[in-house]
């Protein structure tokens, strides 16, 4: 395919300087697992940091020469000629600390106790991961970014790298994101940890000693969020009262076409992501709020911004909504940021900023062309 | 922006040259129904404005990120929530105001986030239009280029109408500037103007 970056290989990053998370706690070495795409200018600053969202990772786009069928998660976004074209940008994705795709996480051994960090893992915020990817890039030479993205979850960081590093960001995107949960969301979260936390593999967190995994718990949680991700249209559209067996056969197992379908995500899911990290990653949307140490006051905390912002939300995402989107425009408006806000009517709900639709690619292409003339 | 592509503009749509001629070098402006952002460009390279435009429109709004101002998508008639009291030195509503649904509501609701309100629109009492609705049909023209069954204007007004729903209002019209292409037109402007500009502010 000519309008893929093709082959990629995925780079590991050793850190030997201490991190102090926002807890206190402190990890005193850490990798991080990363690619790259494009190349990067003579200026250096022609940038792009892609951060991802719950169950994501360093492996964006592309392929792998021994694993032609791992397309990285949004190779439909990142890509020569697409919306974040790698002809004009260099793009890096990177696996989050705590994470389970090979950066240091709950799963990693501690090499001072030779045992997987489990539950004494520390748990980590998006103003952590924030100072960990502002390592990474100051091992790739970059001072500055030309635009920080990232989607639900990678949002956040997005918004973050503007708070914490507002000389270090030129742009940020922000798609389908929130400047902070609702308590409706986080609702949603305690519950699917819940599932986990009460699964009797989870043995505290340190269930790779005892050879278990909280399968059950972790594919509960996953068939929740999948609910909150797909709007009530596409489920009626896609499942609707559909039977398997076309009748009804008066018991608990699989009838309804939908349940097959949460069942087949959740035991997917489950089998390849750590209980772990999912209680980490939702733990730190939950904590994410730029204005929990200014009095809830967003205006003053986005007061440090000095990045120019494009917010993109999508019309059926009720997870993350329009409204909350809006609430990252109004104080940039009060700060006089340059920001622009499109709202995309799209069927697929939270996941529709994970899908093709040529209007969202056009506002997102849009965008960063005006970036590439500007860093070039 | 290139001097041609100003002038482009400028002759294209003659009220833009009106308003920048009210707009002090390095306001705050909000321009409601930008459109591709044209008049936001136009009064960035003229009058080095901090704008933001609000539109509904998809296509208008990668126009906007194309023509690289802010724009907020937002339907105008749900108001304009978004926006603080006092947040902008002015708010136009540039050839919109006949197209907006709550036009009353909207009104008030510029002089709430802006301190002035400028607004264009085309004069239904241009004496094209009279000729057409005397000869027995809906008036169609270069200002009102659409067919009675497709046009997005729905409250249409002539000068008069305008100024007595200002008086209405209590909002206090400070300037006004009638064109007929890019001539301003001083005599007998309800009849013989195309495009009305008025500036306003609120008269409590």
């Amino acid at each position: 395919m000519s309008d893929s970056v093709g082959i990629v290989t995925a780079q590991c990053a050793r850190f030997d300087t201490p991190l102090t998370f926002s807890s206190g706690a402190v990890l005193p070495r850490y990798e991080l697992m990363y690619e790259t795409y494009g190349e990067l200018n003579a200026a250096r600053s022609n940038a792009i940091l892609i951060c991802h969202a719950l169950s994501g990772h360093h492996h964006v786009a592309g392929v792998y020469a021994d694993d032609e069928k791992n397309v990285g998660w949004w190779d439909n976004m990142v890509g020569p000629g697409k919306p974040i074209d790698t002809n004009k940008f260099f793009v890096v994705g990177l696996n989050n600390l705590g994470g389970c795709h090979g950066s240091t996480g709950p799963s990693s051994i501690d090499q001072a106790t030779g045992q997987p960090y489990g539950s004494s893992f520390p748990m980590v915020t998006v103003e952590d991961w924030v100072a960990s990817q502002a390592r990474l890039a100051d091992l790739l030479g970059i001072k500055r970014f030309a635009a920080v993205i990232g989607g639900s979850l990678g949002g956040m960081q997005a918004l973050q790298w503007s708070l914490a590093y507002p000389e270090r960001v030129a742009n940020v995107l922000a798609i389908a994101s929130a400047p902070r949960l609702t308590a409706q969301n986080i609702a949603f979260n305690d519950v699917a940890r819940n599932a986990i936390l009460t699964d009797p593999d989870f043995h505290g967190g340190n269930y790779y000693q005892h050879g278990v995994v909280p399968t059950r718990g972790l594919r509960l949680a996953r068939m929740l969020g999948h609910i909150t991700y797909l709007s009530d249209d596409v489920m009626a559209d896609k499942f609707g009262r559909e039977l398997r067996d076309g009748k009804y056969n008066y018991g608990y197992d699989v009838e309804f076409q939908i349940e097959s379908y949460l069942r087949y995500q959740g035991d997917k899911f489950a089998a390849y992501f750590d209980a772990n990290t999912y209680l980490l990653m939702t733990k730190a949307l939950d904590y994410f709020d730029p204005a929990h140490l200014s009095g809830g006051d967003l205006n003053k905390a986005f007061a440090r911004a000095q990045a120019d912002f494009l917010v993109v939300s999508f019309t059926t995402d009720w997870r993350f909504s329009p409204q909350r989107s809006r609430e990252i425009v109004q104080p940039l408006l009060h700060n006089r940021r340059n920001v622009s806000y499109a709202e995309i009517t799209s069927a697929h709900g939270h996941d529709s900023f994970l899908m093709p639709h040529p209007h969202y690619f056009d506002v997102v292409r849009a965008y960063l062309n005006n970036v590439a003339k500007e860093c070039a | 922006m290139s001097h041609d592509e100003i002038n482009r503009l400028a002759a294209e749509r003659p009220d833009f040259a009106a308003i920048a001629a009210w707009i002090p070098k390095g306001a705050t402006v909000l321009d409601l129904g930008c459109g591709d952002g044209s008049l936001l460009r136009y009064l960035k390279e003229t009058r080095s404005v901090k704008g933001y435009g609000v539109e509904i429109n998809d296509l208008d709004i990668v126009s906007c990120l194309v023509n690289g101002v802010n724009v907020i998508q937002n339907d105008l008639d749900s108001g304009l929530a978004d926006f603080e009291d006092n947040a902008f030195d002015f708010v136009i509503l540039s050839q919109t105001l006949q197209a907006t649904r709550h036009t009353e509501a909207l009104v008030k609701e510029m002089l709430r986030v802006g301190r002035e309100g400028i607004v264009s629109f085309p004069n239904f009492g241009h004496w094209l239009n009279r000729a057409q609705i005397m000869a027995g049909r809906m008036p169609v023209s270069r200002t009102l280029p659409y067919q009675w069954y497709d046009t997005p204007n729905v409250h249409l007004c002539t000068l008069h109408d305008f100024e007595a729903f200002c008086r209405r209002c209590a909002v206090d019209i400070t300037a006004r500037s009638v064109m007929m292409g890019e001539r301003e037109i001083k005599l007998l402007p309800n009849l013989l103007g195309n495009t009305a500009v008025y500036r306003f502010q609120s008269g409590i």
